[in-house]
């Protein structure tokens, strides 16, 4: 008879999540020090899909630099590109004509609806629930199609340009637009009826993980996360740009600060988007989609500048140090993903680790996003 | 409001004396707080502090219920000077967007760590200490985040070759 296996009981050991793991969506790394099923203590670590955009952003000239943002959320990228055009426009005082503006938005919040549902079935895939990622999928290549006819790409997306845009839509994009409203709210009432409800679900993320208002704010999270957490949030209402101010829609609140309530803040966010998209198309002014005076060549005046975005995951900010020259002296880009992420560490201790697991899913990470 | 009451608090590390603005007196602005064209700057205050009242100035932003943006460094190589920069922000629709700076010699690049007022300051600390070589005293785990573990370079450092 060999003795009985006995560990002793403060014991834990390390466990290494990613950085190839299906549930880290992306080459990120978690170590974890695990107490049987419980975490301890976790420590993410980056950096394994790091480029350095931020150099790259130095030594090309700011027209050059456009394609770079498009690579930073594969998601929704458009949301990236809009924050960089909306930061040299700012800067170097060019007007953009009504009609691009209200091009970009549509566009991006076609994009944002595009990215929460490739969200929502990814993070349903997470919890166990394969079948509503095909869903959510075929939805988005309706969206992914239509921008690829105006944009000439589905993902990597670079179609702002300082002062407009690229190309103008023709009317295909907008009958498909307009057809593709209501066949979306209905795949959001398929979705609710299919997931929402499920009891499973619901117990895999009610009153799980919750973050405080309070902890976001020392974190600097925002987006979705910071709703979930009864913070009324948005770039778009807060710090208005674009054309957002014409627009007549709501920002999704959730005060449970659960898994369950970041769930609920992008489901809901989806059919505002569809509202903004909607108006857009009504009240889509004619005109040029270029601005007539803008210099070849961009220099902006010595100084730095900021410009903040509300992208699918959260506030998008873009800080430019000017010298004079035509690349920026400095160019930093502050990605919501990297905040939000950032409190996992602190907010999953004493989780387990399949609610941690959950917990990531609810925060929606792009890693290229975060590592730049 | 609040953009008043942030201003007047932070004034208050100066003894009352605002500074020339490098951009329109062509040189190094000394340190104190500006207020800046929310239109085409895209934020609205903008203080230079010294790095001994980096800790005071921040907290007066954490008491004002300010989160944390971001945290980057900037290499003024002919004024063989450093800069780091903390963007702060608001959740309410008072918009007011506030920069804290600071600049230090590059030969000893040395700044308090912010991470014990603000916890989400501990990755944009060990990131600006990747990419500049800028130390955060105090910060308690300043390793590579996103460059390599072994890394002894500074990519954003302007005498940095590949």
């Amino acid at each position: 008879m060999s003795a009985p296996i006995q560990l002793r009981p403060d014991e834990t050991f390390l466990l290494n999540v990613g950085p190839q793991h299906p549930a880290t969506h992306g080459v990120l790394r978690v170590k974890m020090q695990m107490d049987g099923e419980y975490i301890v203590k976790a420590e993410t670590v980056l950096g394994y899909v790091h480029r350095m955009h931020e150099k790259m952003g130095e030594n090309r000239t700011y027209a050059q630099y456009l394609p770079n943002l498009s690579r930073l959320d594969y998601l929704g990228a458009l949301g990236y590109t809009h924050g960089h055009v909306l930061a040299i426009e700012r800067a170097a005082g060019i007007e953009v004509p009504e009609r691009a503006e209200y091009i970009r938005a549509i566009t991006v919040e076609l994009n944002r609806v595009a990215s929460h549902l490739f969200w929502f079935g990814a993070f349903v895939m997470d919890l166990g629930g394969f079948s509503p990622l095909m869903y959510a999928i075929q939805d988005r290549e309706h969206i992914l199609d239509m921008l690829e006819a105006v944009t000439g790409a589905r993902l990597t997306y670079c179609y702002y340009r300082f002062g407009g845009l690229y190309n103008d839509v023709d009317d295909d994009f907008i009958e498909a637009a307009k057809r593709f409203i209501p066949r979306m709210r209905k795949s959001l009432k398929k979705y609710d009826a299919l997931v929402s409800g499920n009891i499973i679900f619901q117990k895999r993320l009610e009153g799980i993980a919750p973050v405080s208002a309070e902890m976001c704010r020392k974190y600097g999270a925002t987006g979705p996360v910071a709703r979930g957490s009864g913070i009324n949030f948005d770039v778009r209402k807060n710090e208005p740009y674009s054309v957002y101010p014409e627009f007549d829609f709501d920002v999704p609140v959730y005060h449970e600060c659960d898994s369950l309530a970041r769930y609920k803040v992008r489901m809901d966010e989806m059919e505002q988007s569809l509202r903004i998209i909607e108006q857009g198309l009504e009240t889509l002014p004619d005109g040029p989609i270029m601005a007539e005076k803008k210099p070849k060549n961009i220099k902006l005046p010595v100084g730095d500048y900021y410009q903040a975005v509300e992208t699918a995951r959260g506030s998008f900010g873009i800080r430019i140090v000017s010298d004079g020259d035509k690349n920026a002296y400095r160019l930093k880009l502050r990605s919501p993903t990297y905040s939000n992420m950032h409190l996992f560490d602190e907010a999953c201790e004493g989780m387990l680790i399949m609610d941690a697991l959950a917990f990531m899913g609810s925060l929606d990470l792009v890693i290229p996003e975060i590592d730049r | 409001m609040i953009l008043e009451t942030t201003q007047q608090a932070l004034q208050a590390l100066f003894a009352g004396s605002v500074p020339a603005d490098e951009a329109e007196a062509g040189t190094p602005r000394g340190n104190g707080v500006l207020t800046r064209d929310y239109k085409t700057h895209g934020y609205h205050l903008d203080a230079q502090v010294d790095a001994a009242q980096l800790l005071a100035a921040v907290t007066i932003l954490d008491e004002g219920g300010f989160f944390i943006e971001s945290i980057t460094g900037v290499d003024w190589i002919k004024e063989n000077q450093l800069e780091v920069i903390y963007d702060f922000s608001r959740y309410d629709f008072d918009a007011c967007r506030v920069v804290i700076r600071t600049r230090i010699p590059r030969d000893k690049p040395e700044v308090p760590t912010i991470s014990t007022i603000y916890a989400g300051a501990n990755w944009h600390e060990r990131e600006t200490h990747d990419f500049f070589g800028i130390k955060f005293a105090g910060h308690p785990h300043l390793v590579p985040l996103l460059l390599p573990e072994d890394a002894d370079f500074h990519p954003l450092l302007k005498d940095f070759k590949a």
